[in-house]
Order: structure tokens, then C-alpha cells, then sequence
């Protein structure tokens, strides 16, 4: 065994994929924004989660690590999203 | 074994990203506060946004999302040994991230020429949510850009510690470490470009 346990390697082209596809997912966030408010604001909730997910799993490695890190994220952002829910719910039911 | 060298990789980036989650919490924070603003004020926030220069948020995030590109091509690179292509992409990020802070810069001296400030003469008797909007652009765009200007601190050391050595082949956690943060930093401006510049 190494003086370190090996993380991953993520090789060049798979990380250009990633660079390329998050500059798509712009590209089309930019484009959905003027098309009408309404788009705008499915694209906002579609596309965004989308980009942040590939950095996480791809730049961040999470896809390689173990169900320890992968389940301690999940739980962070659902914590989150609970919050952000309930913060909805509030407004949408005042 | 790791644990006779002093070292624990996993350790270390489980120690990572628990610091990240608290950074995910600060910025959640203020996402769910500008969520209930702007949902009380729909309209102040859409007026509010057409003010903002969409090319520079645009040119922003592809500066970001470039220099992740970069920072995680060099852990690749050092993780296949390739020192001096390490060093050049650690170089490259810290670029992007000056360039960011310039181009953030001038946005910011754009708005003060105009008087959109906290009780600036450009925000006098607009609808409160107006005021609002900008309030939350400076504290959430303000607080990242200091994440960016510490990340690119960090970067120009991770330049530094692959010159003389220290983050080598068989020692990388530092580098990577720091690439989960400016990760992070990239991630948060994926949310904030549609929250701002996109929103009118």
C-alpha cells in the first residue's frame, strides 16, 4: 500500500465533457431567460441543479467516492431543501 | 500505511466537506432569505434585476466554470505525476479568479456610478423591494467574492507547495482539498447567476 490511499483519477476528455456540457446548460439557462418569464424560471429550477450536480459528481469526484461522503452530502442538501420547503410553505400558506 | 506517515487522505477530505457543508448552510441561508423576498416583491425584483449587466454575469460564470475546469485538470495531472502541467493549471485558476474579482470590480463601480448602493440616490423612492434586491446583490455577490479572493489565495499557495514539493504524486490531498473549495465557490455561482442577472 502507497504512502496514500488513491483517490480517483478523472481524465482529461471526461473533464472537457463536463466544461463543455456546463457551458451548454448556460447557454441554454441565458436562451430559456428571454424567452419569457415563465421559461426563465423552469430553467432556473431545472438546468441549475443540473450544473451544480455535474461539478459536484464530476470536478468534486463525488461519484467516486464512497456511500460514507456520498450519504453525508445527501444529507446536508436535504437538510436544505427541507428548510428552503418549508419556507414555502410558510409564504404560499399565509 | 498512511496512519505512520502522520497522514489520513479520507480523513482529510471528510474534514473538507464537512467545512463545505457549513458553507452551504451560510449560503442556503441567504438563498431561502432572498427566496421569501422576492416572492414577497415578484415585481421590485424583476425591475430590480434589469439593471444588471447580463454579459458580465454571463462572462463571470464562464471564467468560473473554466477555471474549475482547471483546477480539477491539475489534480489529474499530479495524480499522474506531471508536476509542471500541475503547476501552470493551479497558476491558470488563480488567474481566473483575479479576473473574476476585476470584472466583479467593475460591475460594482458601474452601479456606484448610477447610485444603486445601500441609501444611494439611484434607489431614492423606488418600491422597497428595489432596495431589497440590491442589498441582497452586494451581501451575496460581496460574500462570494471573498470566497473567490481566499480561493485564489489558496491557489497561488498550492502553486508554491508543487514548486518545492510538498503536494507531489503520493501527496495531493491539499491540492485537492482546495479544489473541492473553489468548487464550492463555482457551485454557488451557479445559483447566483440565474437569482440576479437572469431573474428579469
Amino acid at each position: 500500500m502507497s504512502a496514500q490511499e488513491q483517490g480517483h483519477v478523472v481524465e482529461y476528455p471526461a473533464l472537457l465533457k463536463v466544461w463543455g456540457t456546463l457551458l451548454l446548460l448556460t447557454a441554454a439557462l441565458v436562451g430559456a431567460s428571454r424567452v419569457s418569464p415563465a421559461a426563465a424560471v423552469w430553467a432556473m429550477l431545472v438546468l441549475t441543479p443540473v450544473k451544480a450536480a455535474l461539478v459536484l459528481f464530476f470536478f468534486m469526484h463525488l461519484k467516486y467516492e464512497g456511500a460514507l461522503l456520498k450519504g453525508m452530502v445527501f444529507t446536508a442538501l436535504s437538510v436544505l431543501v427541507v428548510f428552503i420547503s418549508l419556507l414555502f410553505l410558510d409564504i404560499s400558506f399565509r | 500505511m498512511s496512519e505512520e506517515a502522520g497522514r489520513d487522505y479520507q480523513g482529510s477530505k471528510i474534514g473538507m466537506w464537512l467545512f463545505l457543508f457549513t458553507e452551504f448552510m451560510l449560503f442556503g441561508g441567504l438563498f431561502i432569505l432572498y427566496a421569501g423576498s422576492r416572492a414577497l416583491n415578484p415585481e421590485a425584483f424583476h425591475e430590480a434585476s434589469r439593471e444588471l449587466s447580463v454579459p458580465l454575469g454571463v462572462a463571470n460564470t464562464l471564467i468560473l466554470l473554466t477555471s474549475s475546469l482547471f483546477v480539477a485538470a491539475a489534480l489529474t495531472a499530479i495524480q499522474k505525476g506531471d508536476r509542471t502541467l500541475s503547476m501552470r493549471l493551479t497558476g491558470l485558476t488563480a488567474a481566473c479568479g483575479a479576473l473574476f474579482l476585476v470584472n466583479k470590480g467593475v460591475e460594482w463601480g458601474l452601479k456606484f456610478q448610477h447610485g444603486l448602493y445601500p441609501n444611494g440616490p439611484g434607489l431614492a423612492g423606488r418600491p422597497a423591494g428595489e432596495p431589497l434586491f440590491f442589498g441582497l446583490y452586494y451581501i451575496m455577490t460581496g460574500l462570494h467574492g471573498l470566497h473567490v479572493l481566499a480561493g485564489t489565495a489558496l491557489l497561488v499557495l498550492m502553486t508554491v507547495l508543487l514548486a518545492r514539493g510538498r503536494v507531489r504524486q503520493d501527496d495531493y490531498v491539499l491540492l485537492e482539498n482546495s479544489g473541492l473549495y473553489w468548487h464550492l465557490v463555482d457551485v454557488i455561482w451557479i445559483f447566483l447567476l440565474p437569482l440576479f442577472y437572469l431573474a428579469a
